[in-house]
């Protein structure tokens, strides 16, 4: 029918994908956020835990799933922000001499654009100090508490190993993966006042983007009636400020920790 | 009761020839403005007082004066029917402003409104959007049915009446950052969805009402909310959501 044509371009169907997405980073946020908070625990055995997680998050294949699957959001999340916006614009090619939009809207409804590019280049940042680093860059290994002998990414310690290029050796045998010392990556990078403070905006840019963004993506979906609305509206304002709130303390904590 | 000093105003108005000019804001001043005059009465003064002058008149749309009809349509000091709520233009008064006020006053600005001439803009588009769907097939050969003969709840039939009070004026597509018609277009298809009179076209409205909207350049919705602040009528944003709803099933079937 002629009418499915308009389907797939409508501006309707680009917001059920941004709001489905959106909504989809919401959740990632979360998973996001109870792996970080191990951070705070600040003993060897913290440190443990957290690199043993980071080990967990790159070798699980169901985490391997979901983690294509955030990349995917975040990506398709960003096109489409990137044509609505230009959609948006070309709506209105003169503008008025005198507007006073404070009258009838939010700042952050009306400025999801600036805030998603916020969020991106904290993204693109983000990736390159942790994941790029954990991945492909110099980051140190793991050792025992007195830094006697090296740690597999089992956990298990090697009495007498010696690393080299990843792998630990015991007599000239392989006995496997070092484990990395992720921990330590980030403590040393929150030490920079600069990165810190660039971290906490970019949690400011993600409170202020979900402040809006979450409710207006059940109101996009069409799921609005009288009861669960109103909830909703609360839910996404306690979600928009106490999860950023949440990850911008950790690297505060780990500045003023060391 | 007695009318104090009239106010003196500093007005910007936008003037332009006709809809290829490339238009401008102009400054005039005008004085003893009654506090109780209507806005529109405001405008009628200062029309005399340039055609009196020898100058042309500023156009603008009006017509029933009285907050029903929705043809007046002015974007005053950066809000479309100006400060007050759930008013029209023409149920805007002069006790809104104080005296030595400077008031700016511009055409409903969008796309799919172009400008005719000075404040007035051509909504034809809205026409365009109701034709695609905004009507119900009734019987008229011979043996019409009484429409109360089909019970309808109170509740939808209270929604869909509260849809259906949308006077076309535009204001929603004015204020929205986007120029999108969501508001507008939710309520039409919403005033017939509710109803089961509404239900044989339902699925083909909402497609071909929200393809028109889109063909005639109407924004896309973000949700911020502007039109339903600005609209006369207090049209509800659960319409819009309706909508969206509508519109998902109907792409389905
Ligand atoms: C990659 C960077 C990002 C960009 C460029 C971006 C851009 C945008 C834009 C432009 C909108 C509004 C579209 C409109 O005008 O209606 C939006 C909405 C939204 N964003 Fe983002 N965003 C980004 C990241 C995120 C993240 C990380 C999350 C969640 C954790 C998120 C959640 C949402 C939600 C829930 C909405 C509301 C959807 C709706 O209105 O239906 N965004 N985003
Ligand atoms: S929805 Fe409200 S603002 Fe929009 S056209 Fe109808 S009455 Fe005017
Ligand atoms: S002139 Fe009819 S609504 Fe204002």
């Amino acid at each position: 029918m002629s009418e499915s044509k308009g389907l797939i371009k409508s501006h309707i169907v680009k917001k059920y994908w941004m709001a489905f997405t959106g909504l989809f980073l919401c959740l990632f946020l979360v998973g996001h956020l109870i792996g970080n908070l191990q951070l705070f625990a600040t003993t060897y055995e913290g440190q443990l835990q957290f690199n043993e997680y980071a080990v967990f998050m790159t070798t699980n294949p169901a985490v391997k799933i979901l983690s294509y699957l955030t990349y995917f959001s975040i990506l398709f999340h960003l096109v489409d922000g990137i044509v609505i916006t230009a959609a948006n614009r070309k709506a209105r090619p003169q503008g008025y001499a005198y507007n006073k939009p404070s009258a009838n809207s939010m700042w952050s409804s009306r400025n999801m654009g600036i805030l998603g590019t916020i969020i991106f280049v904290y993204i693109v940042v983000h990736m390159q100090n942790f994941w790029y680093e954990y991945k492909f860059g110099s980051t140190p290994y793991m050792m025992t508490e007195d830094g006697s002998a090296p740690v597999l990414k089992d956990g298990s310690v090697v009495k007498g190993g010696t690393i080299e290029n990843g792998e630990v050796l015991l007599n000239g045998e392989v006995m496997g993966a070092a484990m990395r010392d992720l921990y330590t990556v980030v403590l040393e990078g929150f030490q920079n006042p600069i990165l810190v403070a660039f971290y906490v905006l970019g949690m400011i840019a993600i409170a202020f983007h979900l402040v809006h963004g979450f409710q207006s993506a059940f109101q996009s979906l069409g799921l609005r009636n009288q009861t669960y609305t109103p909830i909703i509206k609360k839910l996404g304002y306690a979600f928009a400020i106490i999860v950023p709130a949440l990850f911008a303390i950790i690297p505060i904590y780990m500045y003023l920790m060391a | 009761m007695s009318t104090s000093k009239g106010m003196n105003l500093t007005l910007k108005i936008w003037r332009q020839k006709n809809a290829n000019a490339k238009g401008q804001i102009e400054t005039y001043q005008l004085s003893d403005v009654s506090p109780d005059s209507s806005f529109l009465e405001m405008l009628d003064m200062l029309n005399d007082k340039l055609i009196n002058e020898g100058n042309s008149p500023v156009a603008f749309d009006h017509d029933c004066r009285e907050g029903i009809c929705g043809a007046c349509s002015l974007h005053i000091n950066g809000e479309p029917h100006g400060p007050g709520r759930r008013i029209t233009t023409c149920q805007l008064h002069m006790r809104s402003f104080k005296d030595g006020d400077t008031i700016y006053i511009e055409p409903f600005r969008a796309k799919a409104f172009p400008v005719i001439k000075d404040l007035v803009v051509d909504r034809e588009s809205f026409d365009r959007i109701q034709h695609a769907g905004g009507y119900v097939s009734v019987n008229t050969s011979g043996n019409t049915v009484d429409a109360n003969a089909i019970p309808v709840d109170k509740e939808s039939a209270d929604k869909a009446f509260d849809a259906a009070t949308c006077i076309g004026c535009g204001a929603c597509v004015a204020a929205c950052k986007n120029a999108s018609a969501s508001l507008f277009v939710a309520a039409k298809v919403s005033q017939y969805a509710l109803l089961p009179q509404g239900q044989i076209e339902a699925k083909n409205r909402v497609l071909n009402m929200v393809k028109q909207a889109e063909e005639e350049g109407f924004g896309p919705c973000s949700n911020t909310g502007a039109c339903e602040v600005e609209c006369p009528k207090g049209i509800s944003l659960e319409n819009i959501a309706r909508m969206n709803r509508e519109f998902f099933s109907a792409s389905l079937k």
